[in-house]
């Protein structure tokens, strides 16, 4: 029986790999996720099949699993889809968590062959490090970007300093157990170390802007594979293992992909805090001032563009404006307006957020150019419509050194003959930045909620 | 397996748990190699749908789970397994459906492309 679970393993594992490698072409990637959804099914399948096993729990804890997933990601809006994955990766790092912690309870009854009491201990607290950080980080993460929880950066003095310090402790109190697992302090010293993993997971978030989130998500997805790969070392399973393993490396790569889309090092947004050099001043002061303009007037402007672009943000995604947006996109093409969507890499909450909800809304394909190729055509176009986007618009990142995010790649929408920005109010962006594009000559702003006013546009054209 | 046919006189026990250790620890830094590797050059619009389903891979910690929570059922391990398998659960049903649904989305627009 035992060879057959391995091999069924084998082929788990396999079908992972494949499910990760056609995620990354869009012709394949939705038959990559069903390959290596079946993946887990014959790994979760074949796990039932080990022997001296009791079925009464584990059929109780995977119909509850079920549906509450389902549901949820049944329920979900895209609008409000990152925030779903942050949460069901805590989830994730939670689970490996408790299975370090529920070995621990187990140790003395552990089968022969097992490998030496001082390893096993030190992954247990490895695991329960890594799912610790991930859960409660997930959490904050999720948390900042339902706006539940202020997007802004917490900080304090010494932040670093506890952190590590915390680290150490973890460390110090895993090589003490490590080293006398029998003692009556061991059960006292594996609780502390929960519940310093716990916080560690929400000082290392909190400090790090909203606008960052992507990033950090896609960070303790890494951890929440590594976090498996742990607890496979803990049961000596070679599933975990490689599963976990797989996701940890992919995942990394990921987010240093998505770093660069930022211009940023890994360790810039993990640590520098996005906010620290924000916090002494925004950049240059900015002059001029914000101008309005009302929808009547937009109109005409827009009435008589020969090419407009829109560039979505992820006040369209509060909004819920995508389908608004496409209908005024449908309006201007049949006045004969050439239109595009330029989509930032990091527009919206998570790399692609923007694509999927304008895929939602059917706005057709050819239409989304990406911020490489749209650049160079932004001086030629007569209007950009920027709805609810600001980071990635803002001048600032290319002409002010001392600026946080200088350096960041944007859509040039300040070269367009004509801007204008749908936006809530008066505030700030996410990360807590005055966008100099709202103070130019050529930018008008239209206040108020991004769907009513796309709607109100839409109506003037089909008066 | 492998281990079995090490003769280490001294201390065979010990031998044999190093071999299966050293194993894994093989499969753990092959698989990184892979892993690395697997992911070179993806558009930006499939970055969410790849983070998304590989979230939904690490909830693999399910077989873990399942594993604790149907061999002590009854003990403090066996509680803390079943918590850790409804939420692994959670992570693995709820990661695929959520992916699925975000490429079905974009399937549904190539569709709609004339040609």
């Amino acid at each position: 029986m035992e060879q057959i679970i391995n091999i069924c393993y084998i082929v788990a594992s396999i079908l992972f790999i494949l499910g990760i490698k056609m995620l990354g072409s869009a012709d394949t990637a939705r038959r990559g996720n069903r390959l290596s959804s079946l993946g887990m099914l014959i790994a979760v399948v074949a796990t039932l099949l080990a022997k001296g096993m009791d079925y009464t729990w584990i059929v109780a804890g995977i119909v509850v699993g079920t549906a509450i997933g389902a549901i949820w990601a049944k329920r979900v809006q895209m609008t409000g889809m990152p925030e779903l994955v942050a949460l069901f990766n805590g989830f994730g790092g939670l689970a490996s968590l408790l299975v370090g912690w529920a070995e621990f309870s187990r140790l003395g009854t552990a089968a022969d062959g097992a490998p030496p009491i001082e390893f096993t201990i030190a992954v247990i607290v490895l695991t329960i490090l890594i799912g610790g950080i991930t859960f409660t980080g997930s959490l904050i993460a999720y948390l900042k970007l339902s706006g539940k929880m202020s997007g802004g950066q917490i900080q304090f003095g010494g932040q670093h300093l506890i952190n590590a310090f915390i680290l150490l402790a973890v460390v110090v109190m895993g090589v003490v157990v490590a080293a006398n697992p029998a003692v009556g302090m061991a059960n006292t010293l594996m609780i502390a170390v929960i519940v310093l993993s716990l916080v560690l997971g929400v000082l290392g978030v909190i400090p790090i802007g909203g606008g960052d989130m992507p990033v950090v998500i896609s960070f303790l997805n890494s951890c929440s594979g590594l976090a498996a790969a742990a607890a496979g070392f803990v049961i000596l399973n070679n599933v975990l293992i490689v599963a976990g393993c797989l996701v940890g490396a992919s995942g990394l790569i990921l987010t240093v992909i998505m770093c660069k889309g930022m211009n940023r090092t890994l360790g810039n947004v993990l640590f520098s805090g996005f906010g620290a050099s924000a916090g002494k001043g925004s950049g240059t002061a900015v002059e001029g001032e914000m101008k309005g303009v009302s929808v009547e007037d937009a109109y005409y402007v827009l009435e008589a563009a020969s090419s407009v672009v829109i560039v979505p943000g992820y006040g369209m995604a509060v909004a819920q404006a995508q389908h608004a947006v496409k209908e005024l996109g449908a309006v201007l093409e049949r006045n004969g307006t050439e239109v595009r969507y330029a989509i930032h890499p990091v527009a919206g909450r998570m790399p692609g957020h923007m694509n999927v909800l304008l895929a939602e809304a059917d706005v057709p394909y050819e239409q989304l150019c990406e911020m490489d190729e749209i650049n160079p055509t932004l001086p030629a176009t007569d209007v950009v419509i920027v709805i609810g986007a600001n980071d990635v618009v803002n001048p600032a990142a290319g002409e002010d050194p001392s600026s946080p995010i200088y350096g960041m790649p944007i859509i040039n929408a300040h070269e367009a003959q004509t801007v204008f920005a749908l936006k809530r109010g008066k505030g700030t962006g996410f990360s807590g930045l005055e966008n100099q594009l709202f103070f130019r000559p050529n930018c008008r702003m239209i206040y108020g909620d991004a769907k009513s006013t796309v709607s109100q546009l839409v109506s003037q054209f089909e008066d | 397996m492998v281990a079995k046919r090490c003769t280490n006189a001294l201390r065979p026990e010990i031998t044999d748990r190093f071999m299966e250790l050293i194993l894994l620890i093989f499969t753990f830094v092959l698989a990184a190699f892979l892993g690395f590797e697997l992911i070179a050059k993806v558009p930006s619009q499939l970055h969410t749908p790849l983070m998304s389903g590989s979230n939904a891979i690490s909830g693999i910690t399910m077989v873990g789970a399942i594993l604790i929570a149907g061999q002590s059922s009854g003990s403090l391990a066996g509680w803390l397994g079943f918590a850790a398998l409804v939420l692994a659960t959670i992570n693995v049903v709820g990661g695929y459906m959520v992916t699925d649904r975000m490429l079905g989305m974009f399937k549904a627009r190539k569709d709609n492309q004339p040609k």
